[in-house]
């Protein structure tokens, strides 16, 4: 199989345990598969102790609880206490759907270490319209209780061009709510976000003036608020270094239980993805066929094989070259040098009509309907 | 950021410094985030537990480690410390 021998095998140290696809929101950018809905099973409370046992022997230390909302699963106060145990520093990634004081209290008490409130937008009414869901006001006030309650509080928001001009004011916002980090993640465009490109992604003239202003604060907040911008890949002329490396650090495991070298993995052809209930971490991370596909860089193909810079950006992302450009094996059509490069423009000036359309077509909202509509 | 040497210093509530067994290494956890430290860098951590101020924390070391000179190393990792959040003063 393409580079699955003599390769140093680094063991993970992030393991994202993605709990449920059950979510009250219904974000058109989710990064969650679009036919998420076919995934109907979930890995039960013994399943998922022994995943984390067996990850955090392997040296996993960074455990994220993601979803899906993984608030709707009952037994994660659980699941927290038994990272705790094993010395995970584990962080909740939630909408703050359903997070109640008594919650938050009680996830402390089983040794969560940090709470990631996402938000979607600085004012009411685009932030429910975003999320598919009223929910602005309850954020806000979860955002207060997280503070209260001694944890570390990271705000998230996803940008693209419906609120992108809502910079200045998503970061007063911030501010106010006493935000110890801020992450501002310009929008990846894979699962749901590739399906609403045409209506989610900003023209270069926005977010080079978003940028900017991010910028700017980030000065001004020094010592006070950490901020993790995260740029998007479609204005740069290199690929993001994916994952530090296909296999490398990170490891997600859905909530099914197939486990993937990264979250979008599942939508490769033909990588056949084991399942933790068939085997264990070990296995799965240093044997299968999967975790072993893109190690290394003897899979890659010109103008990746022959490139110096291969190092450093490992050829880019293998779902975005596979969704870009239908070759999984290509170099990342964001890289000037990949023989794909023009789909990006086509992308942006297709997105650019989009928005200069008298009528625009509607967002796909992230739902378990039109999981089924459309896969 | 300097460290004011009449106040102590404690490590940051929001971060945790633990031994990592696989790394065989300390290191520091935050959200997100992890920085692995040598062994002199944990060492002057861990004496940040808010009992003891910058000229108690060298002469901690300097005994535990029958050394002397190393007042200035000790300084300059701390304001990189507290730059970072790591610790914190009062
Ligand atoms: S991105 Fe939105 S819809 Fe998707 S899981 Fe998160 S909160 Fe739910
Ligand atoms: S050609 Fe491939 S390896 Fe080289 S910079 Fe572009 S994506 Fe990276």
């Amino acid at each position: 199989m393409a580079g699955s021998n003599k390769i140093n095998i680094t063991p993970p140290r992030w393991l994202l345990a993605e709990l449920t696809y059950a979510c009250p929101l219904q974000c058109p950018y989710c990064a969650n598969p679009i036919d998420y809905a076919k995934y109907q099973s979930e890995l039960d409370t013994e399943d998922w102790k022994r995943v984390l046992t067996q990850a955090r022997k392997m040296g996993a230390v960074q455990l994220g609880f993601s979803g899906g909302e993984p608030l709707t699963r009952k037994d994660l106060p659980e699941l927290v206490k038994h990272a705790r145990d094993l010395g995970y520093y584990s962080n909740l990634i939630t909408s703050g759907y359903g997070l109640t004081e008594e919650k938050i209290v009680q996830l402390k008490e089983a040794g969560l270490d940090h709470i990631q409130v996402s938000i979607q937008a600085s004012t009411q009414e685009l932030n429910d319209h975003i999320a598919g869901t009223a929910s602005f006001e309850h954020k806000k006030d979860v955002a207060h209780l997280v503070k209260k309650h001694g944890y570390p509080m990271v705000l998230c928001v996803v940008i693209h061009r419906e609120n992108i001009h809502q910079m200045p004011q998503i970061l007063e916002m911030a501010e106010e709510l006493g935000a110890d980090y801020l992450e501002l993640a310009n929008t990846q465009y894979y699962g749901w976000a590739h399906a609403n490109r045409d209506l989610l992604l900003p023209t270069k003239a926005q977010f080079d003036q978003a940028e900017q202003i991010a910028q700017a604060f980030k000065e001004k907040v020094e010592g006070k608020m950490k901020i993790y911008y995260v740029v998007p890949d479609f204005y740069e002329d290199r690929p993001k270094a994916c994952m530090n490396g296909w296999a490398t650090t990170f490891l997600t495991i859905a909530p099914d239980g197939v486990a993937l070298p990264c979250h979008s993995a599942r939508e490769l052809p033909g990588l056949d993805c084991p399942n933790v209930k068939d085997y264990s971490i070990e296995q799965i991370w240093n044997e299968s066929k999967t975790f072993n596909f893109f190690r290394g860089f003897e899979w890659m193909k010109e103008p990746c094989s022959s490139c110096d810079e291969k190092e450093k950006d490992f050829g880019g992302c293998r779902c975005q070259a596979y969704l870009l450009s239908g070759d999984m094996y290509a170099a990342d059509p964001v890289c000037s040098k990949s023989p794909n490069h023009h789909v990006i423009q086509e992308a942006i000036d297709s997105a650019k009509a989009s928005a200069l359309a008298d009528n625009e077509k509607p967002l796909i909202f992230r739902n378990s309907k039109n999981s089924r509509l459309l896969s | 950021m300097t460290i004011n040497p009449n106040q102590t210093i404690k490590f940051s509530p929001m971060h945790r410094l633990q031994w990592e067994e696989a790394q065989q290494k300390n290191v520091i956890l935050y959200p997100e985030g992890m920085v692995e430290l040598n062994q002199s860098s944990a060492e002057i951590l861990k004496c940040c537990d808010g009992t003891r101020n910058l000229a108690q924390i060298v002469s901690d070391l300097e005994q535990k480690f029958a050394t002397t000179g190393i007042a200035n190393d000790i300084t300059a990792f701390l304001e990189v410390a507290l730059k970072n959040g790591w610790i914190q003063q009062n």
